[in-house]
């Protein structure tokens, strides 16, 4: 078990050591290098969901002077193999002559010129020549596995998870030991990131070494890409991450095929090229999170208790597996809940099909099975005719109960106390009925949402992981943090300042923390689930402490032993030279977990949290709007909770988008609506003034008591939402996004369930 | 850079407080100028068709979008940016409060969401957490939820922090 530190700047509003830049304007974003002499790339995509590419034709009447052009032919000419590296290297960087088209917007050639409106028009002078074939654009069509996208069954990985039985009869045989099932189908759609600042990338080499920089989460991701893509080795390309303008997920995986195309482009036109999505393209051609259908059960005993659950997920994948098997892996693992339950049952499987490929975005798999299971259990708590929040706190996992993969829960369980924390801010309902400022009928809601998140990566992935980061004595008497964890605006810098200048008796500003590039930093593995501050921050907290013993051992054998490290510091750089400690992670005790039969600890710790949502339903446009959402989450311990509240703002606003109004349309396999105009995410006006109740339950393997908060406020709002639009309205709707033409298609049975109330 | 017929047009702008002068075709928009000939980088472009407002800044003295503004259309005009809020280097009011306040996370609406309060600011100095929201709904934020964006805003209108800047 960790030792508390003394307070030092952890667990206190330290203002964000990027601020400064970030509101000067002194931040430079990749667009906004200045590289003398850089050409502008651009892209050629397919328009044909699925096909053969037969040739790429260059129009013989363009001008194609001052003019490059790259397609597959130039990766293995140079030694490379066309793959951009992940999970499974099914995924070629260009499609190659011959090869299968697997999507629209596929990448297919590349140009760059020397300005970016030459880029885009010589681009239009690139035709490529494709068969098309029948496409396959939903998942029960893949399910049939007519057209063959992915081996012989389309199934790109699957799970299941038994808790409680041995087979599909014996679970039947529980299940039907119910008093009652409720039984629903729930899909939810795909969702854009979003985020403000387009994908781009830069790209140059010098003496044969690629050196890249752009917007990105996982610079160590890109790294190993470009080794298999450009033929080299770990020196043979560097990969620096320039400020980044939000990512939740989308900048996980796919900067890495940016960089991919970067990349070949300024080899081949033998100076530096940028190549910056509008955001037109960003939308169309770039992950989203995966769309997702979810079949569940619930078996209940006479008395309320769960007797059984059972979920069936089908997740679209879209055109290659890219990181679809982990997606899934985190979606089946909150499938249940965190609830109390002795049989569980619940089978996973993400589909090919010729969508552009679905990918990471915060709550990675867990907001499309919270949703489900959350408007389950309100279903019950009506069918019972208890108050939803009460039978929550009587049906949550507590210290000692287990998990559908059999995980005991011993330590840092926050689940009473979110529910609690709901309990203590609610306050009575709103009245009912109203009328709205323009004379229309408002019908008003309340709803609430339970939910737990795995910290850091699934099973014993943090173990194969094995990240490293180092806190430094530079020779010129500087702390320096080490780490690949990226900023990209959740304040991953600023913590990391404050956890080593606690660990050294140093303010926050007296600590660098270095920008990621593969150069200078070790990896810490990527910047994804929930993992930089628990994980990374742990190993920056005991890097510190390392490094302080070695620098008060020093001082100790030349006269000044005891005296704190800011005294001692500069002389000891003085007589060492740099003084770096490295560290690299270590499980906690007693974690175990089993690959083949998904049992065990899936997870190192959960965070918890609990929601409640008040909307109002103008009844003529049935347009709803959020008055009220509370968030409770239990973070184990805030290290900065300014920035802890921040995140948890902003996800509970992306979530509140997923639940009511965001809506990403497909239309033969294209983004119909890839523009951020009809592709809208939430405003001001549609923002209310959302509330954070900060929940501490001190993780003990975590810094300084702290635990993953990055995705979990994303994955229970929206269940809240839509079940708060079910109390209004009395039906049903299990659907997420529930828009206002979702509502006034369904104003009928609205319409009487009200007149009968 | 020429237009489609080859011509250029002179243009005098003031950009935050210098004088500019520059021969520029019809189609330069002001966020091309900004960025590509001045590198004030500080104007952002989130999606260059007016739906973000990451590239607000004051045009004699309103909150313009830079992306769908044409130079040759602001002939003579004043340009406030990101980059001269600052006086006599110390942070404008509305700076040092989105620090204070964490209203900055990923930073990038960050100079467009302050263009849009000093203009509202301007306008309506003691404005309320409802005329803040409205004034500011021209600007996209996807990291913050908006909270510490108001916040950080209500704090300069209520005087809690310093008084807003002239």
């Amino acid at each position: 078990m960790a030792e508390l530190q003394p307070a030092g700047p952890v667990g206190r509003p330290v203002p964000r050591v990027d601020g400064v830049a970030k509101v000067t304007g002194a931040a430079h974003y990749v667009d906004d290098l200045d590289l003398p002499g850089a050409w502008h790339g651009a892209t050629v995509r397919s328009t044909v969901a699925h096909g053969v590419l037969d040739a790429v034709d260059l129009d013989p009447d363009y001008d194609w002077t001052d003019v490059v052009v790259v397609t597959a032919a130039d990766i293995a000419a140079a030694g490379g193999r066309n793959v951009v590296t992940l999970i499974e290297e099914d995924q070629p960087a260009l499609v190659p002559l011959g090869g299968r088209v697997m999507h629209v917007d596929e990448a297919i050639a590349l140009v760059a010129a020397p300005t970016r409106a030459r880029a885009l028009e010589a681009r239009r002078h690139v035709r490529p020549r494709i068969s098309a074939r029948p496409a396959v654009l939903d998942t029960d069509a893949a399910l049939r596995a007519e057209v063959k996208l992915y081996g012989d069954d389309n199934v790109f990985k699957r799970f299941v998870i038994r808790k409680g039985h041995g087979d599909d009869a014996a679970f039947e045989d529980a299940m039907a030991g119910a008093d009652r099932i409720i039984e629903g189908v729930y899909p939810t759609a795909a969702q854009e990131q979003m985020y403000i600042e387009p994908q781009g990338m830069a790209a140059h080499w010098e003496d044969g070494r690629c050196f890249l920089v752009g917007s990105m989460q996982c610079p160590y991701y890109v790294h190993k890409a470009m080794k298999a893509l450009l033929g080299c080795d770990g020196d043979g390309v560097v990969v620096t991450q320039a400020v980044t303008g939000g990512g939740f997920g989308g900048k996980e995986e796919y900067p890495s095929m940016i960089a991919a195309h970067v990349a070949l482009l300024a080899r081949k036109a033998g100076r530096p090229v940028k190549l910056i999505y509008d955001r037109g393209e960003d939308i169309a051609a770039t992950t989203k999170r995966h769309p997702c259908v979810t079949r569940h059960r619930l078996g209940l005993a006479a008395d309320g208790a769960i007797v059984a659950i059972d979920a069936d997920v089908v997740m679209d994948g879209g055109a290659y597996l890219t990181l679809s098997p982990v997606v899934l892996s985190r979606g089946v693992l909150h499938a249940a809940g965190p609830y109390r339950c002795p049989v569980v049952r619940i089978v996973g499987r993400v589909v090919a099909t010729n969508h552009p490929p679905h990918g990471a975005f915060r709550g990675f798999g867990a907001p499309q099975t919270t949703f489900p299971y959350e408007r389950q259990i309100d279903k019950a708590a009506r069918l019972l005719g208890v108050d939803p929040l009460a039978y929550r706190q009587r049906l949550a996992l507590r210290p000692g109960d287990t998990t559908a993969t059999g995980q005991e829960l011993t330590f840092s369980v926050g689940s009473e106390a979110v529910l609690e924390a709901i309990a203590r801010a609610a306050g009575p309902r709103p009245a009912r009925d109203a009328v709205s400022a323009g004379g229309a009928p408002v019908r008003r809601g309340r709803g609430v949402c339970f939910y737990f998140h795995g910290s850091g990566f699934t099973g014993a992935g943090e173990q194969r992981i094995a990240g490293r980061a180092t806190v430094a004595l530079t020779a010129a008497g500087d702390v320096e943090v080490r780490s690949s964890s990226t900023d990209i605006g959740q304040g991953a810098a600023t913590i990391f300042a404050q956890i080593a200048g606690a660990s050294l008796g140093l303010a926050p500003e007296r600590v660098r923390v270095v920008d990621p590039s593969t150069d200078k930093v070790p990896d810490s593995g990527p910047t994804v689930a929930s993992r930089t501050c628990m994980v990374v921050g742990g190993l920056v907290e005991r890097a510190a402490r390392a490094l302080g013993t070695r620098i008060a051992a020093w001082a100790g054998e030349h006269g000044r032993g005891g005296a704190p490290f800011a005294e001692v510091a500069a002389a000891a750089a003085a007589a060492l030279g740099e003084v770096a400690e490295t560290v690299q992670y270590e499980p906690p005790p007693g974690i175990e977990w089993d690959d083949a039969t998904y049992t065990g600890a899936a997870y190192p710790v959960f965070g918890w949290a609990a929601c409640l949502v008040d909307v109002a339903i103008d009844l003529d446009t049935c347009e709803v709007t959020v008055e009220r959402c509370v968030q409770a989450v239990d973070v184990g311990k805030a290290i900065n909770p300014m920035i802890v509240k921040g995140q948890i703002e902003g996800g509970t606003l992306q979530a509140l988008g997923w639940g009511l109004l965001e809506n990403v349309l497909y239309q033969d396999g294209k983004v119909a609506n890839a523009s951020m105009t009809n592709c809208i995410v939430p405003t001001f006006a549609d923002a209310p003034d959302l509330e954070t109740v900060l929940v501490e339950v001190p993780y003990p393997y975590g810094p300084h008591g702290a635990k993953g908060v990055g995705e979990i406020p994303m994955d229970g709002p929206a269940a809240a939402a839509i079940n708060a639009v079910v109390d209004a309205l009395g039906v049903d709707f299990d659907v997420v996004p529930v828009l206002p033409e979702t509502i006034a298609a369904r104003r009928d049975a609205w319409d009487a369930a009200r007149r009968k109330s | 850079m020429r237009s489609s017929d080859g011509s250029l047009i002179e243009v005098h702008l003031t950009v935050n407080g210098d004088a500019v002068r520059r021969a520029v075709p019809p189609e330069r928009t002001l966020a091309e100028l900004l960025r590509e000939d001045l590198l004030l980088t500080g104007c952002k472009q989130g999606c260059d068709q007016g739906d973000c407002g990451a590239c607000t800044v004051l045009v004699d003295g309103r909150a313009q979008l830079a992306c769908l503004t044409l130079v040759v259309a602001i002939d003579g005009a004043t340009i406030e940016t990101v980059e001269g809020l600052q006086q006599r280097g110390r942070l404008h009011p509305l700076q040092a409060a989105f620090v204070a306040h964490g209203a900055a996370q990923c930073g990038f609406c960050t100079p467009g969401m302050l263009l849009s309060a000093v203009a509202l600011l301007r306008a309506s100095p003691r404005a309320s957490r409802d005329e803040i929201r409205a004034g500011l709904a021209g600007n996209l934020c996807r990291c913050t939820g908006y909270v510490k964006i108001i916040d950080a805003v209500e704090a300069v209108a209520r005087g809690d922090d310093e008084e807003p800047a002239p």
